[in-house]
């Protein structure tokens, strides 16, 4: 169990993309994972408000599934998205690092299913929440 | 009435180029992904440019997911603001200078976005495109989909809800 958890971490931490935004994997096991990003001007979708664009919160939140399905008990390998909905429930505040947080729900031989949710410091209500299906593939 | 005359076709392309120029090289994480857009008329097609540090999964090596979702909802937002702002940057209501300055000028903001992945996205350029199912005054529908060598295999396709820009007069 131990291993794979440093197997994940390792893994998330040597994606080039998960790299380019600075993405750290703060806490995974057991099927759950917690993955920031922190705020960085590039990453602006609107540059009249400097809010960070929707595409780099799908991204962590697609990352931050992705090694809660891997920290999985039952999950015997790799991982690759099938399906992932994101709603975006409003702007992220300029300045703050978002952080997502994942738990794999079910996972079946060949499918595991994820919810998440993206927060920055105001956390009574996410930036965004998602829900996925992701392969599950042997080592 | 004699038809007016066409107007010179350099002062239509400039025009239209500058107010897409404005739209796209505005916003920086288009930038920092390096997507392009190719214009052909009013319809765009988008382009992102390959780059290693798109990379998602090293080994075999493929796109991010999470670059694909974006890359997806990059065209849909861009296309969508350029359907809804064409007719006024036709009219010269809207000129490039306008796209970037003009705090009444609101883009559509993204309500929700589901990506059905197809097949891994190869280390090379990708392409999309976005066709607007329904675009009404207050909400838009939109299907985007994505390929790469072959414009039939979609290595993913996408569809979204967005909340298009009010008048400043409706405060709803």
């Amino acid at each position: 169990m131990v291993d794979k958890t440093v197997l994940a971490r390792q893994f998330i931490e040597a994606i080039p993309h998960a790299r380019a935004l600075n993405l750290t994997l703060t806490q995974i096991g057991e099927g759950e994972a917690e993955i920031t990003l922190p705020y960085n001007k590039d990453l602006i979708g609107d540059p009249r408000t400097g809010v960070i664009h929707g595409g780099a919160i799908s991204t962590i939140l697609d990352t931050c599934c992705g090694a809660a399905v891997m920290s999985h008990p039952s999950a015997p390998g790799g991982t690759a998205t099938i399906d992932l909905r994101i709603d975006y429930m409003r702007a992220a505040t300029p300045g703050q690092t978002i952080t997502a947080h994942a738990v794999c729900h079910h996972i079946t031989r060949n499918v595991a299913f994820v919810r998440a949710t993206a927060m920055d410091n105001d956390t009574d209500l996410p930036v965004a929440t998602a829900s996925g299906s992701f392969t599950v593939e042997g080592k | 009435m004699p038809r007016p005359r066409p107007e010179p076709m350099q002062v239509v392309k400039q025009r239209r180029d500058a107010a897409l120029r404005a739209l796209v090289d505005g916003v920086p994480y288009i930038r920092f992904l390096n997507i392009s857009f190719d214009r052909r008329g009013d319809e765009l097609t988008g382009v992102l440019n390959f780059d290693d540090k798109l990379i998602g999964n090293p080994f075999l090596p493929a796109i991010h997911g999470g670059v694909t979702a974006a890359f997806l909802e990059v065209t849909a937002v861009i296309t969508l603001s350029w359907e809804h702002m064409f007719p006024s940057i036709e009219s010269g209501e809207i000129d490039a200078d306008a796209i970037v300055s003009d705090e009444s000028i609101r883009f559509p903001k993204t309500i929700d976005f589901t990506v059905d992945y197809l097949r891994s996205g190869l280390p090379r350029d990708a392409y999309a495109r976005a066709f607007i199912s329904r675009s009404g005054r207050r909400y838009a529908s939109v299907r985007v989909e994505a390929w790469q060598d072959n414009h039939a295999k979609l290595f993913a396709q996408a569809s979204g809800h967005f909340l298009m820009p009010q008048p400043p007069r409706d405060k709803s």
